[in-house]
Parts: structure tokens; sequence; C-alpha cells
């Protein structure tokens, strides 16, 4: 009998020579099968590393489709919620697209690379989803996860080091806008996107060129205190930025077996992505149903009392005098740069308008004993990192 | 300017004339635009031959429904009623049934059959009642939904433990089970399998067949008629009755789209480049077709796009038509044994092995066949003297493997031709003319999809609630002003008018 072999370990990135390189901890996870880092060296020391100076994150594993073809607007404003008509070439757009129940597939990036050309990229994969989205239009869909490399840059200081790297005219690139670049005789895309809520940006290049765009870039940040990262720091500075993560803090529909697992876009407050002057898309008609009846969740942002994590728990709010349950957190920490206990949840509505006070149900041990504590939390609106820098064109000297 | 209706129907097939009827009844002005230049659709009579006709698709009448013929006050004049099975055997000694007696079998098999028949038909009986309502959604709070599906579980609960049972026992297993374990005589059990899988892609081992076969039963409980003047003087006489209440019928018009307009139906635009508006499109037209071709996909969600895309409506069933010098001579046949329904089915093996060959895109080398000679109760379709012989013919496969064309054509005729003479041996020599449609032709001349009597298989992921897909089974599709009237919704195609009758009744309730 022949045994054949078939390679199960994880894939790896073309960063991952540079990775293993800088790597202290041998803390790595598996992302989409890839093989990404957990952290380098020091999560807080990372995570600090995007607000003060800049962090460079690998997000090659990012689910990414290439949609083109003369029907690739038609088809890209069918699946998302919102109007790709106003987003022009050398435009990016964040994106939610639903199941014909108004329940959300996925939350994603949309780019509009050039005229009629699209990159759409997520957390999840989604090519069957795509592909029946494609009957009756002509567009081609294509997974190029792994042909495209990609770096986040963020931080304060990524502006000086792209500018460093000699891409000119980079200062003049609007948040949410993409241009391109010669790099060694590839194009480099850069868009000034990111998932820390502060100035940054994303590099995007072919997998040949990755190391050469990693060494380059590293030189020009050296004085820039470029520093690369790992998932846990970023996921530290998305919590702040108030964005929210699939799977974390809501359920793509195609996971969820039970009714009422799943969430709307206005369950995740994310009604300005739903534009219903468009006469079709997905989920349209279940989202109209939707705004007539009333949802049933509601995404909050909290800010918490004390300085104990409100990680997994209740959140609670008064009805009548009486104490009630009224949802649950999904994301939470201590936010070192705002001094603040944060936390992303969810509750059943009428709770947790802006402004609200609820209550949170927090456990922590302390040398094994469990402890309990129930936290006022706030109801706030904004995210709870927000600086101006993040807007400013062109941005600022750091 | 272009004119304005209140509801414009894309098809004169018997659904479209009922539902177009119906609303013209109502007081909507109606509209019925028929791409062919006779109304009808596969229930029409036309000539094949000079001097012959024939009802060139459906060619008996079961399942007309008694509330489509009440509502619209149908007349219609039969050439011949409740008609004599025969099962034809190549040694002469054949097999008869009509209703629940059956002849030329043992006094057990006469007793099995009988309880077999009542059974069958108490089920058909259940299922009838729910043929003429709209089918409710599932998983909705709406009332009228909760109380149609409640009163389904009730109706069955209804029919006494045993029956119940025996419902939910059989309704998803196959015809070949029943029969081997019911009767012996191996004739009534080629029979009845061939009375199951007519006009189905489906062999009598196959899951479901007993539900097509309480399908057949459904109105008057499998007794076959046939109209004086072929099928066609039942959709004459359909839109007749819909003149009379005053819809337009307009043929040699074929639709190229349904026009939409900020998300919804606005009205039609004709091949020959003319708009039409009405803020009600009703297509008799089959689901798929309707959906993605009429309206185009872009205009409706993509999980509901997926579903459509996945009907199944592959058809098996041939029509041969042959005109005929005079009555060829069967084996064991008297004279008014021609004006009744004939059935070459063997025994369930025959008919299975007839299906064996079409799951992979070939035709059955020994094929089954449901033949009738109308001329004999119907001198209008032949000259004097001559005869037209009209059969359904299985297995004939929609997608050919390798592709249909006249020597394909001519190669499976021949067969047809070999296997009557096996029974009939002078029947060559009585063939003035031959006419063979394929599923592909029927597609063709009918605009039936996939060549499918009944738009979509009729199993039962297809079927009730689930027709032509979940969650829009109530002849309105998930576009504003669009809905359906033909046999891909529920309950199905057979010349019954349910589905047109149910969609003109749920559109006078929505669009008021």
């Amino acid at each position: 009998m022949t045994i054949h072999e078939v390679p199960q370990k994880r894939l790896t990135t073309p960063f991952y020579p540079r990775l293993t390189e800088l790597d202290r901890l041998n803390n790595w996870h598996s992302w989409k099968g890839y093989t990404s880092t957990d952290a380098l060296y020091d999560p807080e020391l990372e995570y600090f590393a995007i607000r003060n100076s800049t962090g460079v994150f690998d997000l090659s594993p990012m689910t990414k489709y290439r949609i083109t073809g003369p029907d690739s607007l038609d088809y890209i404003n069918r699946l998302v919620t919102r109007d790709m008509n106003k987003i022009k070439p050398g435009r990016v757009a964040y994106a939610v697209w639903c199941n014909d129940q108004g329940q959300i597939i996925d939350d994603g990036t949309i780019f509009h690379l050039r005229e009629g050309e699209y990159r759409l990229c997520s957390q999840e994969r989604h090519l069957p989803w795509l592909v029946s989205a494609a009957i009756g239009f002509d567009v081609s869909i294509v997974e190029e996860t792994a042909e495209v490399a990609g770096l986040a840059v963020q931080g304060p200081t990524s502006f000086s080091i792209l500018r460093t790297l000699g891409l000119s005219g980079i200062e003049e690139l609007k948040p949410f806008g993409l241009t391109h670049f010669d790099f060694e005789g590839s194009e480099l895309m850069v868009s000034r996107t990111g998932f820390t809520g502060d100035l940054g940006y994303e590099l995007w290049i072919e997998p040949a060129k990755a190391l050469a765009l990693w060494d380059a870039l590293f030189e020009a940040g050296k004085l820039y205190g470029i520093t690369a990262i790992g998932t846990h720091a970023l996921e530290m500075a998305r919590i702040e930025a108030g964005y929210i993560a699939a799977v974390t803090d809501f359920l793509p529909a195609e996971l969820t077996v039970r009714s009422g697992r799943s969430r709307s876009p206005f369950e995740l407050g994310l009604d300005w992505l739903v534009d219903f002057k468009k006469p079709t898309f997905n989920g349209r008609r279940a989202l109209a149903e939707e705004k007539r009846r009333g949802s049933n969740w509601r995404l909050v942002k909290l800010d918490i009392d004390g300085n104990k994590p409100a990680n997994h728990s209740y959140i609670y709010t008064k009805k009548n005098g009486k104490r009630i349950q009224a949802g649950f957190t999904t994301s939470a920490m201590w936010s070192p740069v705002c001094k603040q206990n944060i936390a992303i949840g969810t509750v059943n509505t009428p709770y947790g308008n802006v402004g609200d006070t609820m209550q949170v149900e927090i456990y922590y041990q302390r040398e094994m004993l469990w402890t309990r504590v129930m936290a006022d939390a706030v109801v706030v609106d904004k995210p709870f990192w927000d600086p101006a820098r993040r807007r400013a064109t062109p941005p600022g000297n750091y | 300017m272009s004119e304005r209706f209140d509801a414009i129907l894309i098809g004169a097939g018997h659904n479209g004339l009922v539902c177009a009827g119906l609303l013209a009844k109502a007081g909507k002005r109606v509209l019925v635009l028929e791409a062919n230049d006779q109304v009808g659709g596969a229930a029409v009579t036309r000539p094949f031959a000079d001097g012959y006709s024939v009802s060139s698709c459906a060619h008996l009448l079961y399942q007309l429904q008694p509330a489509v013929s009440k509502d619209l006050g149908l007349k219609l004049d039969y050439a011949a009623k409740k008609m004599e099975t025969i099962a034809l055997a190549e040694s002469g000694n054949h097999i008869r049934y009509s209703g629940s007696e059956v002849d030329g079998v043992s006094d057990e098999d006469k007793k099995s059959y009988k309880a077999f028949h009542k059974r069958m038909s108490g089920f058909a009986d259940l299922l009838q009642k729910y043929f003429n309502k709209t089918p409710p959604r599932l998983g909705t709070k709406d009332k009228k939904d909760l109380f149609t599906l409640a009163q389904l579980g009730f109706d069955v609960r209804r029919m006494g433990k045993t029956e119940m049972r025996e419902l939910l026992r059989l309704i998803g297993i196959n015809i070949f089970d029943e029969t081997e374990e019911r009767f012996s005589n191996p004739a009534l059990k080629g029979a009845v399998s061939l009375d199951a899988v007519l006009g189905t892609h489906l062999g009598p081992r196959s899951p479901n067949t007993i539900m097509t076969y309480i399908y057949r039963l459904c109105a008057g409980h499998g007794a076959v008629s046939l109209p004086s003047g072929g099928m066609g003087s039942v959709t004459q006489a359909i839109a007749q009755a819909a003149r009379d209440n005053g819809a337009v019928i307009r043929t040699g018009v074929r639709v190229k789209r349904v026009v939409v307009d900020n998300g919804r139906v606005a009205g039609v635009e004709t091949e020959g480049g003319e708009t039409l508006e009405s803020w009600i499109v009703v297509s008799n037209a089959g689901p798929k077709t309707t959906v993605m071709d009429l309206v185009q996909t872009r205009h409706f969600e993509t999980g509901f796009i997926r579903r459509v895309n996945n009907i199944r409506a592959k058809g098996n069933a041939a029509k041969l038509h042959l005109a005929l010098d005079g009555l060829p001579s069967f084996k064991g046949l008297e004279k008014k044994d021609y004006g009744q329904r004939l059935l070459i089915a063997g025994d369930s093996d025959y008919v299975e092995r007839a299906f064996n060959p079409a799951k992979y895109g070939r035709c059955s080398t020994e094929p089954v066949m449901e033949i009738t000679f109308p001329s004999v109760h119907d001198k209008s379709l032949a000259p004097p003297g001559k005869h037209v012989m009209s059969a359904i013919v299985q297995y004939v496969p929609y997608g050919l493997h390798d592709g249909w064309d006249e020597s394909a054509k001519e190669a499976f005729k021949q067969t047809a031709i070999n296997t009557l003479a096996k029974y009939a041996p002078d029947i060559a020599d009585k063939i003035t003319a031959a006419e063979l449609l394929t599923p592909l032709d029927l597609e063709n001349e009918f605009n039936l999809p996939g060549g499918h009597w009944h738009h979509g298989e009729l199993t039962l992921d297809q079927f009730l609630f689930v027709r032509p897909v979940g969650g829009a089974a109530q002849y309105a599709m998930p576009l504003d002003g669009l809905y359906l009237c033909g046999a891909g919704a529920h309950p199905g195609g057979g010349v019954m008018g349910a589905a047109g009758r149910n969609a003109a009744r749920e559109i006078l309730s929505r669009e008021k």
C-alpha cells in the first residue's frame, strides 16, 4: 500500500522569514490557515508602538477577492448595503453584505483600484456566496489571497516613514483613499486605511517583492520607531477605535444555526451603511421590514467604572426599579492610552441608549479567589480613541 | 403613450388563461400576451400531417379542478369519460383497470388494488384541498399562514391514526416497494409504476414516486377523459370564458422582458419593441425563465436567485404522433378497446430499466408508453376511416448525452415504433406520417422549461411550501408586482388550473 502524504501544515505568508527573525516568544496562531503571530516580543510594547510611533502588521492572510468586468459596479451594489456609486476609483469603502434575511454575512473593505476593478477584503471566506451573487452578471471573481501580500503600517510616524521610503505624493492621500506607486518595478498599492483608529496606511504588493518592501520600509523607519507587531497589539488598538470584529462582536450569518444569533446592520449600529435609495440589494426587503418593526439588538460601546476588564460579562439594566439582564460584552480591555475601562457589547432593544448608565457584572480572580463586582457603565457613542491626526491631510510630521 | 393595464399576463397556457379570466371577472383590466399563434400552451390541438390533428402535448384530462370549472362557468364536451386503462402484454393477455376495479388479475390482487386505490384516493382528497389554496409560509407569525398550517395538521390527523401513519410513511418512499408489497401480478405492478412516474425524471425505485402517484389522483381519483376536439378545446373554452369576462388576449406577441422600475414591476416590453404598462405582471412561464430571463437576476436578492437557479426541470417525456391508414391490430384488443388508455409498462423492472439510460442522458431502448387513439372517439381529428395515435413515450432525456439532431430523433422514433410493433405487428404498415416531439421540441414549441410538463420536477423538495422555491411559494415573487401563475408554482401542472386560480385569488387579496 502506498501512503500519499498530504501536506497539512499551516501556510506561511511572504513576510514570514522576517517575522521569525524578530520573534522572541514563539507565540503563533492560525489565521485562516496562515501562520500568524500573537506577539513577537511583548504585546503591550507592540501596542504602544502603534500609539506612539509605528507598528507594522502582516495582514497577508486577509481574504481578498478581485472583482472585475463590465458589471462589477452593479454587482457590488447589489451585494453590499451601501451605495457604491459614490466610491470612485482610488477610494476605499467599508461595507457589510447581508443575506436575503438582512443578516450580516460579513464586513470588509472594498478597494476601487481602477475604473471597474475592485478588491474585496474580509475576515471570512465567501467564494460560494460571491459566485452565487454573480449569476446573471458579467463579472469575474478571483480569489487572490495568496497573490497579494499586505502590511498595515499604523501609527503617528507612519506618514514620515512612507515619505522617507520615497513615496512622493503620499501627503495628498486622504483617509480611505488609495494610490499606486512603483516599487522596484512592481506596483505598490498604498491605501490610507487600517484597523487602529489612528493615522495609518496599508501596503499591498506582489509576494515576490514582499521581503524587499519589508526591508526598505524598516530601513526608512529606523529613526521613527518602526516596530513589527502581532495580533494581540492590533486587537487592543481595534477595541479602542471602536471597530467591530467578525466572530468576536458578531457572528457572520453563515456561521449561525439558531435564529436570532446573527445580526443586521441596524443591530450593529451600521445604519449609515444601509442605503434604501438603491432599489435592489441583498437583504433590502428584510431590512426595510426591520426598519418598520424595529430591531432586536443594539451594539453598545461602554465606559466602565474601575479597572477590571469586563470580558465575557453580562450587562444589566434597571426596569421598573428591578435589575434585569440586558445583554453581554463581546470585547473588553483596560485602555492604556485612554485610561478608561472600555468594552463593546450587545444589548436588547430598547435598552442601551447613548448616555444610559447600565451595570456590568465583572468576575476576576485574585490569588485563586474569584471576586465579583457590579460596575456602572455609561453608553457612549464616539470611538474611545479618535485623534485628530487620524484625519489630517497632509498628515503631521511626527 | 403606451396602453396601461391592471395586470399583464405572460403566456396563455391554461393556468394563464384561468388566472386572466378570474382577474377580469373581478373587474381588472387584463391583457394576456401569448408568444405562439394560438392560446393553450401545452394543451392545444394542432395538425401534424395533412388532415390529421392531435393534442400535441398533454393528451388526456385527469385533473382539471372542479373549482376552476365552477368559477369560470366552464362547460366542456367530452368525447370519452372515465376511460379504462389497459396495460398491454405482448401475449395479448392484458389487464384492465378503471377506478378501483381491476380485471385480468387474481382475486387477491383485485382486493389489494381496491384497498390501495381507496387509500391513495383518500390521500389525494386531502392534497387536493390544499392544491386549491395558497400554501402557507413556514416560520412566519402571519395568522393566515399559521391557520392554514394548523388546518393541514388537523386534516392529516383527522384521517385517523392508521391513515395518518400510512401517509407519513408513504409520502416520501417509492412506488416499487409499495407495489411489490401489495400485488403479485407483474403487469399490474408495471402499470401502477408507470402511472407514478409518467412525466417525471424518476423511476419506480426513486423516492417520492408515491407522492407523484397520489398527485395523479387529485380530482376524479385518476379518472381519465378525452375532451371533444382534443385538449385544445379545453383551453379554447377557458380563453372564451376569460374573454367573456373582459380579458384581452393577444397571440403571436412574445414578451422580451419585464420592465422593472425602481425596484418594482412597471410593465413588459415585447419582442416587437412595444412597451405595455402595468403595475402587475403575472407570468405563466416557468419560474426560472421568468426570474432569470424575463426579469433578470439583478432585480432579486442572491439567496432567492441561488434557489431559483437550482430548480430541477429536466423532461423525459416525448410525444409520438402517428397518422394511420387504419387501426393497427393489437393482439388481444377488441374494436372498442382502442378508445381506451393503453399502456406499455411491462412490469416494474421494465419501467425501471427504461429509466436507467435516462440517468446517463440516453434514451430508453425499450421505452414505456401511454397510448391513445383519440380519433376513435373524435372523428374531427382524422380523415374518414383514418386514425390518429397519440402517445407519451418515456424516457427521452431533455439533455441527450450526444445532443439532439435529426438522426437522433429518427433513431428514437424507430425504437418507439419497434416497441409498438411487439404489441401490434402491423403498425408500421399503417403509418402514413409520424412526428416525434422530444422534450427539447416541447420546450421550443410550448416554452416549457426543460421540456418538463410541470416547469419543475414534482418532488418533495419542490412541492407545496417550497414550490417553486422556499420563501416564494405564494405566487408573489420577491419583486413588487411580479407573480407566477403557472405549473412551476404550487401545485404544479397537469391541466389542473389550480395554480392559475390560486394566483388570481392571491393577487386579488394582495393588490387591493
